[in-house]
């Protein structure tokens, strides 16, 4: 009854609303459709160029008409090793620039210049961290030993830090301060609460920051492009040249249109998608079961 | 049964670290002040690295020469890089124009509009778009989009062939106008998802202030939301900016590879982030010097931007901080 009195919403009004509502769906529908052709593309390309010979063996160099043209074994080990070192250099020092950033510089002028470098290596595009790593390890040294795997990794680890470091603080903010307090009321000494209070409270949180930082590099292209050289061989030696995923489809797109070639590239990035996705998807996982962070 | 009584006297109960315990402390704390004070450092050096080594083709055209005169000709050698700067800008701007209102637009759904059982899967989906790597987008743009486009590119060209550069041309495959498309996608779900924590800390109490006094929804966005998020969204969007000027592995790919100044839109071009990964392995010294300039150039370029971007996000997430958000991580995109 009382409703009745009220004045309705005037038609042209809730026609505005509902047009604005369709818009912004249809919008989002159209945000995905990228997604969903990306997938279902690499999908049907590369399902077919995988085969044993495509897990087994290395590239050999050839094209197709002129011989086998191998498959991607040593650039799907190579990414993974590249990917592994770059994560041992970039996340234990994201987590200690993080925790000196919440532990003992929250406020003040040091901690802001510290975040706001962070804030610039982020900003910085993947390939000028090549170049720098170029200028820095591979010009001017014996060409034998000028390209290499290490040199790579170095150069994904500069990607990943800023993106460690930002996660991770996020998350030892939202460590509750009374945790700290009562650890350090009991007696403990500074770098014990850090080690054994904080960290443990927030590793489910650092885990997802540290696993999406992961499947970032893992994509990368540009910084390895000038770092690890071109090969074809499987070496577990990161002072050599090697392989990765990213700059064998990268090199096999660029020198030829021979479609054996390009079949095996939709292959490899195939893997490459299905390693990142993965990678997302139990980031997300972790996430979701934080213990201290609720 | 001895006596057992320990001293209580002397003021301290209270055993003491041994000077060796006591250490550890300080020693903890200068070794992450180390790293913290190392990375800065190390960005330092990087920029002037860069400096350096770009500096005798600098000095050789001259600075202002080598951004703004219009002539590249990298096998003869000379380095005149305003045709790239141009095509990096043309495509950034178009990945903007498409990008941006979608990436809003998408952002204002998840967080006000939709069900809210759909609000998780939808926010992984958008977030997973930014995880699939440049050089899958790059193959993706090269094999599928670049000639499913072609046609409509060409009609669209004909069209509006009275207004310069953006109408008229032949469309080739690989175009600024494909570009500048791969950019849009690859930054709509970096913008939405910072425009979505924006959106997050927007006041419950303006949202249903509005909606008491009889806004709809959408008068609700409208009057409410936007405007309070305003400056963080435009901050969004210059971080997708900075992005998308120098993402070089897709538009590598589907640009062309053509460092003449831009005619048409939906012709061939070249951007300065795509000549580098490019050319970059098999240049001689004199044309990686340029291609390092080119790099600083790219540095200075997304260092502006960045900073612009920073400032605004800052503004508008400082002003009024609303609690932590129930999921810590899902930033994770940026």
């Amino acid at each position: 009854m009382s409703a009745r009195s009220l004045t309705l919403t005037s038609a042209r009004r809730r026609r505005t609303d509902v047009v604005a509502r369709w818009v912004l769906a249809v919008a989002t529908v159209l945000a995905l459709v990228p997604l969903v052709l990306v997938v279902y593309y690499v999908v049907n390309k590369g399902a077919s160029a995988w085969n044993t010979q495509f897990f087994t063996k290395d590239p050999t160099g050839n094209s197709t008409g002129f011989g086998d043209e191998g498959g991607l074994k040593s650039a799907i080990l190579g990414t993974i090793e590249i990917v592994a070192i770059a994560s041992a250099i970039a996340i234990p020092i994201g987590i200690a620039v993080a925790l000196w950033l919440t532990e003992y510089h929250r406020g003040g002028w040091l901690g802001n210049v510290v975040r706001y470098f962070i804030d610039v290596m982020t900003g910085v595009p993947a390939i000028v961290f090549g170049i720098f790593v170029y200028l820095l390890l591979v010009i001017g040294q014996p060409p034998a030993s000028a390209y290499a795997g290490w040199k790579g990794a170095i150069a994904l680890a500069l990607l990943m830090l800023p993106i460690v470091a930002r996660s991770a603080e996020v998350v030892l903010l939202l460590v509750p301060e009374s945790l700290r307090e009562a650890a350090l009321a009991l007696g403990a000494p500074r770098w014990k609460v850090i080690m054994r209070i904080v960290l443990p409270a927030a590793l489910p949180g650092l885990l997802t920051g540290s696993l999406l930082a992961i499947a970032r590099a893992a994509g990368e292209t540009a910084p390895l492009l000038f770092t690890i050289a071109v090969t074809s061989g499987t070496t577990f030696d990161p002072g050599q040249r090697m392989n990765s995923l990213p700059t064998q489809i990268f090199n096999n797109l660029n020198s030829s249109s021979d479609p054996g070639l390009i079949s095996r590239a939709w292959g490899g990035a195939l893997v490459l998608l299905a390693m990142i996705f993965v990678l997302n998807i139990f980031a997300r996982l972790v996430s979701r079961r934080s213990p201290a962070i609720r | 049964m001895e006596a057992g009584v320990i001293s209580r006297g002397g003021g301290s109960g209270i055993p003491k670290r041994s000077p060796r315990a006591r250490l550890a402390d300080p020693a903890f704390r200068w070794a992450l002040t180390a790293m913290a004070l190392g990375l800065v450092a190390l960005i330092v050096y990087f920029f002037i690295l860069l400096i350096v080594k770009a500096e005798p083709t600098l000095s050789h055209v001259g600075v202002l020469s080598f951004a703004f005169s219009n002539n590249w000709d990298f096998g003869g050698e000379i380095f005149k890089a305003w045709p790239l700067l141009v095509g990096t800008l043309v495509t950034s701007a178009l990945a903007l124009l498409i990008g941006v209102p979608i990436a809003i637009a998408t952002a204002l759904f998840i967080s006000e509009l939709c069900p809210r059982r759909m609000r998780i899967p939808l926010t992984v989906l958008v977030d997973l778009t930014a995880a699939v790597p440049s050089v899958v987008f790059g193959l993706w743009g090269f094999f599928f989009l670049a000639p499913k486009l072609q046609g409509t590119a060409q009609w669209i060209a004909d069209r509006l062939s009275f207004i310069p550069i953006i109408g008229g041309g032949h469309a080739a495959g690989p175009s600024y106008f494909v570009a500048g498309l791969v950019l849009a996608i690859m930054i709509l779900p970096i913008v939405s998802a910072i425009s979505r924590e924006v959106i997050a800390t927007v006041p419950l109490d303006h949202k249903e202030a509005a909606l008491a006094l009889g806004a709809t929804r959408w008068e609700m966005i409208r009057m409410a939301v936007l405007p309070y998020s305003r400056a963080g969204i435009a901050g969004a969007s210059m971080l997708g900016l900075g992005r998308a000027i120098g993402e070089a592995i897709a538009v590598s790919y589907v640009i062309g590879g053509n460092a003449t100044l831009i005619h048409h839109i939906v012709e061939q071009g070249d951007s300065l982030a795509a000549t580098i990964a490019r050319s970059f392995n098999e240049a001689n010294a004199n044309q990686r010097g340029a291609l390092i300039a080119c790099g600083l150039l790219l540095f200075v370029l997304t260092l502006v931007v960045n900073f612009v971007a920073r400032y605004f996000v800052a503004r508008s997430t400082r002003a009024l901080r609303a609690p932590p958000a129930a999921e810590p991580v899902a930033s994770g995109a940026v």
